[in-house]
């Protein structure tokens, strides 16, 4: 091992402290480098809604729809909407394989902005709903998707989307920040969003469901999400509908972010 | 070699400035169990000062509470003049901590771990990248720099933790067993490593569970158990406490151990000690030509050694010394 040269050591000016904003930025650069040393996240993230799409699409979609195409034009909003809230389980997966490893122990030694870690992992995960978006979308197009609303339709419906992300991200922050271990958080999230994902007007109409269940359906916030990006996309979206579809995001935010905030500085 | 380490850091130009580190009564509890039990503690600039003990002797629990990492339940510390409850962003300026286990992102190369927290700390475009490569080249990691650290060897993962504590020069290094899990080699490179820091004026506070680790580096000990600090002083003042060198000796015969022991007890005048497996026993021999006189009344009782050295005390005994027990009936359940 070579020498340390102590005059090395010492003559290190401090520089200026940053502001919180370039702390959270250096996050999102480390989120960034993410998926250009682990590529392979990406294949994960988009290969469960490219089987689905296909799936539905080409076994079901005539059953369902009278033709897969008819089928592909109803089911591929929805799509991206079950994308967007199975890929938030990555960002609690993320944060608890961090945890783990004790890489938060030295950003808690250091003196910054202590949500900054955090704006990082919300940075990615922007990023990945808009990769995983992007190519679900893209496949669709190919297959003969198309989006009313045209260009300005896609637009809004990636912004609400992300806003979808961001909302049910919070649900996995609390529980990688509560769960050690990354493999367990995935498995409480989906055993979460499987009810809510399939219990919703994604795949189907609620129209010939047993009373009951069109009540949790139509109530279901999964449900208001696809309703307002369907209506987006095909440039039919009412405010209400977008309203709808952002309330439990909001929701989620609000009541959660103090949660993951005192999760995170507690002991 | 320890005389240097001792007289490092001449005490006088520190004068004016306040202690390091200064602890009082320091509690923290995790639901029954009292990790530390009113920890008091002074530590002086400049110097490397280690906390030595057991498993669960509360080792990391102090060093994560100095670190900002833990509040305390009781008592207070200032560390580098500022207090730790009041003023933790402070504290969090003067310090770095390299952990147990390395905290590195192992996804990125050890170049990209070290310009992410060069940009933490506010260095800017080049001279991120010129601290990240300075350090790079200091701690012998420039050929592993494009490297993912997920690829380190343990030693190469220890000196890019030990580096990412160096982004800026710390007022206090706190390093928790910065030896724990690396060969010889890897250990003798991060104790050379640890000197130079402190000759250059980093106040070292390290943890550690071996008594060789805290003799070789430190220049000051405080011996803690059970969340209690036990004993503190230089290397010198606990070896004359608990007595220079221990003789152990091993017999051929195990049926004569009780015979042994009555011999070296009265030839030495300290205690025996059987080891847990009852094949050895130790006890303090003031001197060399003590010691060779108790082995020679041995072979003249007839008694068969298989072995027997002189040597430091090892932990267990030096516990065994301070407080009357060893170490085997705590080391039970409670880990760090």
């Amino acid at each position: 091992m070579s020498e340390i040269s102590p005059a090395m050591l010492q003559n290190v000016p401090r520089p200026a402290a940053p502001s919180a904003f370039s702390n959270a930025l250096v996050f999102g650069w480390r989120a960034i480098l993410k998926f250009k040393h682990v590529p392979e996240q990406l294949f994960d993230l988009v290969m469960t809604p490219l089987m689905f799409t296909l799936l539905f699409t080409f076994v079901f979609g005539g059953a369902l729809a009278g033709s897969p195409g008819e089928y592909l034009q109803f089911f591929l909003p929805g799509i991206l909407v079950q994308t967007v809230v199975f890929n938030s389980v990555y960002s609690g997966m993320g944060l608890s394989t961090d945890l783990s490893k004790g890489l938060f122990e030295r950003f808690r030694s250091l003196p910054i902005w202590s949500l900054s870690p955090f704006a990082g992992l919300m940075v990615g995960d922007v990023l990945r709903h808009v990769i995983a978006g992007g190519i679900i979308l893209g496949i669709g197009l190919a297959l003969g998707y198309r989006p009313e609303a045209g260009i300005s339709g896609v637009f809004f419906s990636f912004l609400l989307l992300i806003a979808i992300g961001f909302g049910t991200g919070w649900i996995f922050l609390v529980l990688g920040l509560l769960i050690r271990t990354p493999m367990t958080v995935m498995t409480i999230g989906f055993t979460f969003i499987f009810p809510l994902v399939f219990a919703s007007n994604i795949m189907v109409r609620p129209e010939t469901m047993p009373g009951w269940l069109r009540v949790f359906v139509e109530n279901n916030p999964v449900s208001h999400m696809t309703t307002a990006l369907r209506g987006l996309m095909a440039g039919s979206a009412t405010a209400g509908e977008v309203l709808l579809a952002l309330a439990a995001p909001v929701a989620l935010t609000i009541v959660l972010s103090p949660v993951v905030l005192w999760l995170y500085r507690r002991d | 070699m320890n005389d240097t380490v001792l007289t490092n850091r001449p005490v006088t130009a520190q004068k004016a400035a306040p202690p390091a580190i200064s602890v009082r009564g320091l509690v923290k509890h995790f639901g029954d169990v009292k990790a530390l039990d009113g920890i008091d503690l002074n530590v002086p600039r400049g110097m490397i000062f280690a906390i030595l003990g057991p498993n669960g002797a509360g080792k990391t629990t102090l060093i994560r509470v100095l670190a900002t990492l833990l509040s305390p339940d009781a008592g207070s510390a200032d560390v580098m003049g500022h207090d730790l409850v009041s003023h933790p962003q402070a504290v969090r300026g003067a310090i770095a901590m390299t952990g147990q286990f390395a905290s590195l992102d192992e996804d990125l190369t050890g170049r990209e771990n070290l310009l992410m927290l060069a940009r933490l700390w506010g260095f800017a475009g080049r001279a991120a990248k010129q601290r990240a490569d300075e350090l790079l080249a200091a701690f012998d990691l420039s050929d592993a720099a494009k490297k993912q650290v997920k690829s380190y060897s343990g030693g190469m993962r220890r000196r890019l933790d030990i580096a990412a504590s160096l982004i800026v020069t710390p007022g206090i290094l706190f390093l928790d067993e910065p030896t724990t899990g690396l060969d010889p080699k890897a250990r003798q490179g991060v104790w050379r490593m640890i000197r130079q820091l402190a000759q250059s004026g980093v106040t070292v506070l390290l943890t550690t569970q071996y008594l060789e680790e805290a003799d070789q580096l430190a220049a000051r000990i405080a011996v803690i158990d059970h969340g209690k600090k036990i004993a503190e002083g230089t290397s010198r003042e606990l070896k004359a406490e608990i007595g220079s060198g221990f003789l152990h000796v091993a017999l051929a015969d195990q049926a004569r151990l009780d015979e042994a022991e009555a011999i070296l007890e009265a030839r030495l005048g300290n205690t025996v000690q059987r080891s847990a497996e009852g094949a050895q026993l130790s006890v303090v021999a003031e001197t060399p030509r003590a010691a060779n006189e108790a082995l020679a009344a041995l072979i003249a009782a007839g008694i068969e050694l298989a072995d027997f050295s002189m040597g430091s005390p090892s932990l267990d005994e030096v516990f065994f010394a301070l407080t009357g027990q060893g170490l085997e009936d705590e080391n039970e359940g409670e880990d760090e």
